[in-house]
């Protein structure tokens, strides 16, 4: 690579298909050689925006910027923006040698040097092997890989990567997590992948922007967005979370949480008195026999266990606590003994782990 | 994975054949029910075209194995120009027929374009009208002295001969065949996702270069199965030519030299052996064509390429394109409808005058070619959809040796022209009598309905295998789980599943073997046994008896119609229902 790694800028851009709006004022900032993760569930415009930035689907409001450089009106063969397409979309007439040089040839690279890069393409997605044969010869994850190498062979300026794992299975998944992130780290290449899950955004990407209904909630380190989300929606989509809606009060400097059932909780920090929630994860819960002893800063909650789950590392209950039932995970240890459903519990609310959420 | 892997016949829900095998291994009825339908292949199919192909090695006086027929063949020289003729009509058939369904084909898979209801139309029109039965009328439209010559003569002073000889027969058999071009190359071209492209833009391509090196490779294995499919289907005509007075082509001469010298002269059977290559020849390259490159490319929820709205002048020319094209198409049928109720059409526009004469003569005396029709056609309906059910259940749903040449064999029809199949029935059967009618099988009314079950065998058996695919194992299997024994799991879970395809598959066969002429103009032996095809064939020989071979073409045309119109609706049925059935399920 010639030129070191570039910044994506998209500002204030709106999509729609016809009536239909798809995305919403949406303004992100990615950094040069950042990887960077859409997150959000089908329908949220995450596909929308990046095949905005590939050039393809309705031109947008807005701006969007590569390097600096306005590209929103640009076609798609004027970016230099690779993208890896959901379905590979390999060519099926053409051998796996012939994909990846496609690109090469429609960019006037001479033929040896056009060979020169094909091999070392193969070379760094281990398919040197197979040049020669059809993509319909190959498994999945070598398709995937072909499809890889056909678009990081160009040097394109930004990588884009459409649901790049959904088509593979489980295992093969956590495997190409890593092969994709080191190919990423060795080119140092501007990256944005789209998902619908969090554990992939999450291992992946340095940051992440989760996306619903067309409009950006909230944008972040994965670990920042989990434990601070902005708001019940992402709250709610990366990961477990117990949301108790009720009332803040504040009297004297100090805050505590109320709702309709009685329960009360003492908030450390001050909080805009109003309507609002609070979010529990449920492994910041802990969950003990009624009138046990417990540390200054647990709130005990009484209630009756509904379920015991039993997930290998965790055990998961499922406690009714007024009109709620409130989700607590307690890490499992060889001979633990389980609370038996229907017993009388006490659920510890550490008040050092909440998030309150105005409404 | 999408659907990037080649697509296997096997239906998605059917892991493995093996759930069923214990079946076959277990009671002796699928074996008997497949040897008994191999015996009728064997006998109806396999044996005649045998014959044809040993008598046209054989020394017509001696009897022993020679070349002798062939040297002869190539050897006088309108054998040699017949043969030419046959094959540069086929191929500029295929080009004209491309010229036709290429910018249609383009425009319903490129633009949102809202005459693509038409253009489905113009895909279905010519089908319902066997080529033979407009191309008289093609001559009074077209020809030296029709219609559109004389309109021509009369504003510009020129004269084009569309009708001349070969062209006739060129132009008739491209305006009724080019929809098989359109059908598969619009297939092939709404199989192409969109990712395809978008693919190739990302990487720089676009315009032109993104055509030829995408898109046009991908759509290629459609072209060229459609194209050898008219290919076959020209140059196996023997209708057509024969209406038009085009004698010096393969097939009419065939037919020529069994009904003027007899069915011991051995060129008709040289011939046979040509037009039976042939069509191998062109089953095969569809065959490759189509072989590993099933480039069904499209993902879940999305596909087809790219579409862009049409600018003003553009629709406005592609409609242009389009309704001159269905002008063209419907030439035969408006050609027909006029003679029909025309009284005298000869040296001008139109008819002199019109009347309904033409229809109460054929009605009040030649009913009989249309009852005949529909019992023939019936019948051969009727048995190709029981024998391609049961082919079908023996192919996919047992574990019987041998089971795929069933399949092979009853799809190896498609190869065999009529005219060959006629031969070959004459030469068989002529020495065996049936027991207790006291005629030779070759000549009773019955080898008519069994040359039309055998050479539309094929359609109705891929319709059955389609339906088949539709029915998962699994239904199956509940149904024997619950006690039902193999015959009432088919009778009860099975057929009832397949009706809509079986009914299109009935449908199809009936249709067009109503209008069948090559085959059934070899083995008719009375007047009184002769379906409609027949009936125009032989009106349509004299200027007199054109009127009323024009309203028993109508009526063909009506019957295939009305048939095709019925099994379009029974599938779109089918289609609704399931797409309602997916809904429910999805919780939509």
């Amino acid at each position: 690579m010639t030129t070191g790694p570039v910044s994506v800028k998209i500002e204030d851009v709106h999509v729609s298909f016809g009536r239909t709006r798809v995305l919403t004022g949406v303004n992100l900032d990615i950094e040069p050689g950042e990887f960077f993760a859409f997150l959000g569930p089908s329908g949220s415009g995450k596909s929308t925006l990046l095949r905005a930035i590939a050039g393809f689907g309705p031109l947008p409001a807005g701006r969007i910027l590569i390097d600096g450089q306005d590209i929103t009106a640009l076609p798609p063969w004027k970016r230099n923006v690779g993208m890896v397409f959901q379905s590979y979309a390999l060519w099926p007439h053409m051998t796996v040698r012939k994909n990846i040089a496609f690109g090469l040839e429609e960019h006037k690279v001479d033929a040896k040097e056009i060979r020169r890069r094909v091999d070392a393409a193969l070379d760094l997605v281990g398919l040197a092997e197979y040049a020669d044969r059809r993509p319909t010869q190959l498994s999945g994850g070598q398709q995937q890989r072909v499809a890889l190498a056909r678009t990081v062979v160009i040097e394109p300026r930004v990588l884009l990567l459409d649901e790049p794992l959904s088509n593979l299975d489980a295992n093969l998944r956590v495997q190409m997590r890593r092969d994709i992130l080191d190919l990423q780290r060795k080119l140092s290449l501007t990256t944005i992948f789209v998902t619908h899950d969090q554990e992939e955004a999450n291992t992946m990407s340095d940051r992440m922007a989760v996306l619903n209904d067309g409009v950006i909630q909230q944008v972040g380190a994965p670990m920042a967005l989990y434990d601070r989300p902005a708001n019940l929606f992402v709250a709610d989509f990366l990961g477990t979370a117990n949301v108790l809606e009720g009332r803040f009060i504040t009297d004297n400097g100090r805050s505590r949480f109320t709702d309709e059932s009685g329960i009360e909780i003492v908030i450390d920090k001050t909080v805009e008195p109003g309507y609002g929630a609070l979010v529990l994860r449920p492994q910041n819960l802990t969950i003990q026999p009624p009138g046990a002893s417990h540390r200054a800063h647990i709130v005990p909650l009484p209630g009756t266990v509904q379920y015991v789950e039993f997930l290998g590392s965790i055990v998961r209950y499922a406690v009714q606590v007024g009109p709620h039932v409130i989700l607590i995970d307690e890490s499992h240890h060889q001979g633990d003994q389980v609370f038996e459903q229907w017993v009388a519990v006490e659920v510890g609310v550490d008040t050092n782990y909440l998030t309150t959420l105005a409404q | 994975m999408g659907r990037l892997a080649p697509r296997h016949d096997r239906h998605p829900l059917l892991p493995e054949r093996s759930a069923l095998s214990n079946f076959a291994r277990t009671s002796p009825g699928p074996a008997v029910v497949a040897v008994l339908l191999a015996l009728f292949l064997l006998v109806f199919l396999v044996i005649p075209v045998a014959k044809v192909i040993f008598v046209a090695f054989q020394d017509p006086n001696t009897g022993a194995l020679t070349l002798v027929n062939f040297a002869d063949f190539f050897n006088t020289s309108l054998f040699r120009e017949s043969f030419f003729n046959s094959l540069y009509v086929a191929l500029m058939s295929v080009l004209v027929g491309s010229v036709i369904a290429m910018p249609l084909a383009y425009f319903t898979t490129r633009f949102n374009f809202h005459g693509a209801v038409l253009i489905q139309t113009l895909g279905v029109i010519p089908l319902i009208m066997p080529p033979f039965v407009g191309a008289v009328a093609m001559q009074l439209l077209f020809g030296a002295n029709g219609s559109i010559n004389l309109l021509l003569d009369d504003w510009f002073g020129i004269n084009i001969p569309f009708m001349e000889g070969l062209n006739g027969v060129i132009l008739v058999e491209s305006i009724h065949y080019f929809p098989f071009i359109l059908i598969n190359l619009s297939a092939a071209l709404n199989n192409i996702d969109r990712s395809m492209e978008e693919s190739a833009q990302n990487l720089g391509a676009n315009g032109l270069r993104l055509f030829r090196r995408i898109v046009f490779p991908l759509a290629m294995p459609g072209y060229v199965a459609g194209a050898s499919l008219v290919f076959l289907k020209v140059f196996d005509d023997l209708g057509t030519p024969l209406l038009l007075n085009v004698n010096n082509m393969l097939a009419p001469q065939a037919y020529l030299r069994i009904t003027s010298i007899g069915i011991s002269d051995p060129m008709g059977y040289v011939i046979s052996v040509i037009l039976v290559l042939f069509s191998l020849f062109a089953l095969w390259t569809s065959f490759l064509a189509m072989r590993g490159k099933d480039y069904a490319t499209v993902q879940k929820g999305g596909g087809g390429l790219m579409k862009r709205d049409l600018r003003i002048w553009e629709k406005v020319g592609a409609y242009a394109v389009v309704i001159f094209t269905l002008l063209v198409v419907l030439s035969p049928h408006i050609g027909l409808t006029l003679l029909s109720f025309g009284t005298i059409w000869s040296f001008s526009v139109l008819p002199d005058g019109f009347t309904l004469a033409n229809y109460q003569e054929i009605i009040g005396t030649t009913s009989e070619y249309i009852t005949n029709t529909m019992l023939y056609a019936g019948l051969a309906a009727l048995i190709d959809v029981i024998f391609g059910i049961a082919i079908a259940y023996l192919v996919w749903r047992t574990k019987l040796v041998g089971r795929k040449w069933l399949d092979y064999l009853a799809t190896g029809a498609l190869a065999i022209p009529g005219v060959v199949l006629g031969i070959g029935y004459l030469r068989t059967f002529y020495e065996f009598e049936v027991p207790f009618i006291g005629q030779p099988l070759a000549s009773w009314w019955v080898i008519i309905v069994v040359a039309l079950a055998i050479r539309r065998l094929p359609y109705a058996l891929r319709a059955c295998v389609a339906a088949l695919q539709q029915v998962a194992v699994a239904l199956e299997e509940a149904a024997e789980n619950l006690g039902a024994t193999k015959y009432r799991t088919v009778k009860r879970v099975v057929v009832p599943l397949m009706s809509g395809g079986i009914i299109a598959g009935f449908v199809t066969s009936f249709a067009t073997a109503a209008v069948e002429l090559s085959a059934t103009i070899m083995l008719v032996s009375a007047e009184s046994d002769a379906p409609l095809s027949y009936g125009i064939y032989v009106f349509m020989q004299s200027a007199a008896g054109r009127g009323p071979g024009a309203a028993l073409g109508m009526i063909a045309v009506i019957i295939v119609g009305v048939a095709t119109y019925l099994s379009h609706r029974v599938i779109e049925r089918g289609k609704r229902e399931r797409a309602l059935d997916a809904a429910l399920a999805g919780g939509v």
